[in-house]
């Protein structure tokens, strides 16, 4: 009975805090399967195999579907976002691993790790449209708010390659850090975050003139340099703050967006990858591969409210209000 | 009959003008295509050629039986390198290949590296032995060449006989027993019992474990020499329990680089004590269990393209072709000079999927690098172990550092 209304009273305050109401869905790399996090609960509600090795995740825009690379079945599989079947799946290529949609929601940029290239996908037609070939072991990939450009950066040539996206040909090729993990464009589009294993940073591009601004280091007490390995990038839409996931490191570093500096670190859970944020942008969430949970954030007080067990080697995660 | 032979070349361009000039002029008569003027406007592809020497049956270890006999590590990790180079050179406008001089056994390797250098190449890796390139590295020819040493762990080479014109890829002696030894005391399995062969690689090799013995308070508590003195296939079961009675140890650290009879060590020792050194935990540069910062990547690619394993040699030279391709992009030229200058700068940092940045020492031309620590099935740790500090670089705290160095450029 006590427990019952202190539970009442947690949930009561939850809710009262914001509207708490999204669904979190979770890739298990090692599992071949999909978590399903009821957000406001902080509970695993349902885990649903799906194809092999699944790793990258969006939702289209609609919410009605989500797209996951299940990077040993060589394909993108769609997957409804009520019933959770798989209904289809898109020709991605080989091993997709992670991608990204264009601001209209109709086609899919996917890197191509072991093939060099980013193929380009038509959802609606379910057609490969153009492939186009990148550096050795294309990973981060983001497409600008305004649809401009596609970015893809390649881990061992380590460059960001500038893809205008209506003729989908390089116009440009930027060098980078070291193994460039992934890469983000702020909402104002004017800067491009890409972040590197190797050199254990973060550099922030001009996008109008494709040069670096800054680069941002980390350092965290205790914890050794090469434990630092920034992955995943989070900005807010008003570019207030950016998010970095630091991979082995365990932490989220909270990053100003304007004055481009660190102000806090945030212990989340073991082999930090990727993050997502909720739909209002309140909360975001972790994807922890090692320790088998997501971390969920409160962003008002830069806070980890509590991590929810999920599955093994959860890699990405999405948000559906 | 000069008119006769001066006459030719012209009636050979006229007639080339005649069979082209038509097609030429029906090609300008439509507008151009909007992707011409671009085409004509790209600058020309700067282009660098990388020699691969090799001798034949140099570098061949005894195999068992079920081991496939590999005739060609090393030269396959460099042609993988060059692939990724060019993917890279696609859009640095950088052009890279690889000239293979692989000498038979009895071949002569001078002539064959003079021949190189006589074609204009001055990037070598050299899958040698030490004495060989020391050798090469010594020639009044050599000055202005570096020479890329992708299999050696010679120590000797790497300090009082060091050469400023040679650059090591894989992790010397020293290196490998310091990495072991940092894991051992990580364990506190201090008490070793040291079992050389009679190989002179298996001395080296056995002087380094001392030295790593000392560096992290561990204790020889024996040392005995293997001899070969009987027919170790058929009676280890009874000979390894004897040669290994009568000694209070943790574990056994075993000296055998030609695989003679370390692999007949484990599980036949006198008391239950596992196995370390050449066989049994082993540390390596490279090797198949190694998947973490995208090591899979590189094991998978190189798979497909060799149809077997990446072996320690051909991880050297692949590393050797990417310090290659990785300067000229980031000096943004193929210049030997610019070349050399960035890859021994300050910011070179070379991505080998260990998770750190790779570089030369810049007093023994030793890449620094983490060492593998490996079972025959698993990867057990990666040196340098936790805990291991040093205070300009942790990689440094394996093999020789700078003021224990014996090497003088």
């Amino acid at each position: 009975m006590k427990k019952r209304l202190t539970l009442a009273l947690l949930l009561g305050g939850m809710a009262a805090s914001s509207a708490f109401g999204e669904t979190l869905f979770v890739t298990l790399e090692k599992d071949n399967a999909l978590a399903v996090v009821d957000a406001a609960q902080g509970k695993l509600t349902k885990t649903v195999k799906i194809g092999k090795r699944p790793r990258g995740i969006v939702l289209s825009q609609d919410r009605k579907q989500l797209y996951v690379a299940a990077s040993d079945d060589d394909t993108i599989q769609v997957i409804d976002a009520d019933s959770l079947k798989v209904v289809g799946k898109l020709p991605s290529g080989e091993d997709p691993e992670t991608f990204a949609m264009d601001p209209e929601g109709r086609f899919l940029y996917v890197s191509n790790e072991d093939d060099n290239q980013v193929t380009v996908i038509d959802i609606a037609a379910k057609k490969a449209v153009k492939t186009v070939p990148v550096g050795v072991e294309p990973e981060g990939i983001a497409v600008s708010p305004d649809g401009k450009w596609v970015v893809s950066t390649s881990e061992t040539t380590n460059m960001a390659h500038w893809i205008d996206r209506r003729s989908l040909d390089i116009v440009d090729n930027t060098l980078v850090d070291p193994r460039p993990r992934a890469c983000a464009f702020t909402g104002d589009g004017r800067q491009l975050w890409v972040t590197s294993e190797i050199a254990g940073a973060l550099t922030v591009f001009d996008v109008d003139t494709r040069q670096p601004v800054k680069k941002i280091g980390f350092k965290i007490p205790g914890v050794t340099q090469e434990k630092i390995q920034p992955v995943g990038i989070r900005i807010d839409k008003d570019r207030r703050y950016g998010y970095v996931a630091l991979g082995p490191a365990n932490r989220v570093a909270v990053i100003d967006a304007q004055k481009l500096e660190v102000v806090d670190y945030l212990l989340v859970g073991q082999r930090v990858w990727n993050l997502e944020f909720s739909p209002d942008q309140s909360r975001l969430y972790s994807a922890n591969g090692v320790s088998n949970d997501i971390s969920i954030i409160d962003l008002e007080k830069h806070k980890v409210l509590k991590s929810v067990a999920v599955g093994h080697y959860p890699w990405g995660l999405v948000a559906k209000p | 009959m000069p008119p006769i032979s001066k006459r030719l070349p012209i009636i050979f361009i006229c007639f080339l003008l005649t069979a082209f000039l038509p097609a030429y002029a029906a090609k300008k008569t439509p507008p151009a295509p909007k992707s011409e003027p671009k085409a004509a406007a790209e600058p020309k592809l700067d282009k660098l050629s990388v020699a691969y020497l090799a001798q034949d049956g140099e570098t061949q270890l005894v195999l068992p039986f079920f081991e496939p006999a590999v005739s060609d590590r090393g030269v396959q990790g460099a042609r993988l390198g060059i692939q990724d180079d060019n993917t890279t050179g696609r859009f640095t406008r950088q052009n890279f290949s690889l000239r293979e001089s692989i000498v038979a056994t009895d071949g002569d390797v001078v002539a064959a590296y003079k021949a190189l250098l006589a074609e204009g190449h001055r990037h070598i890796l050299v899958n040698l032995k030490a004495a060989r390139i020391l050798e090469l590295a010594a020639l009044p020819e050599s000055r202005d060449v570096l020479l890329y040493d992708i299999a050696s762990r010679d120590d000797g080479l790497r300090g009082e006989a060091c050469r400023p014109n040679v650059l090591h890829l894989l992790p010397s002696r020293a290196m490998r027993a310091d990495a072991l030894g940092q894991y051992l005391a990580k364990k506190r399995w201090n008490k070793w019992f040291l079992v050389v062969g009679p190989g002179d690689g298996d001395k080296l090799y056995a002087e380094a474990v001392k030295r790593a013995a000392k560096r992290f308070g561990a204790k020889i508590v024996a040392e005995k020499a293997w001899q070969h003195s009987f027919d170790e296939r058929r009676t280890p079961e009874s000979e390894v329990p004897v040669f290994t009675q009568g000694v209070e140890y943790d574990i056994l650290i075993v000296a055998d680089e030609s695989g003679l009879f370390g692999d007949y060590l484990p599980y036949r020792t006198w008391l239950p004590r596992p196995v370390a050194g050449t066989q049994g935990l082993v540390a390596a540069s490279w090797h198949r269990t190694h998947e973490a910062w995208g090591a899979l990547q590189l094991q998978n690619r190189f798979r497909e393209r060799a149809g077997r394993w990446m072996t320690e040699e051909d991880y050297g030279a692949w590393l050797a072709v990417r310090a290659i391709g990785e300067s000229a992009a980031r000096a943004k030229s193929v210049d030997f000079d610019k070349v050399k200058d960035f890859m021994l700068g300050d910011n070179f940092a070379l991505a080998g999927f260990k998770g750190v940045p790779l570089s030369f020492r810049r007093w023994n031309g030793q890449l620094r690098q983490p060492v593998l620590i490996a079972a025959e099935r698993s990867l057990v740790a990666v040196a340098p172990v936790e805990g291991f500090l040093h205070p300009k670089n942790e990689l440094d705290t394996l093999g020789y550092d700078e003021p224990e160095s014996k090497c003088r450029f």
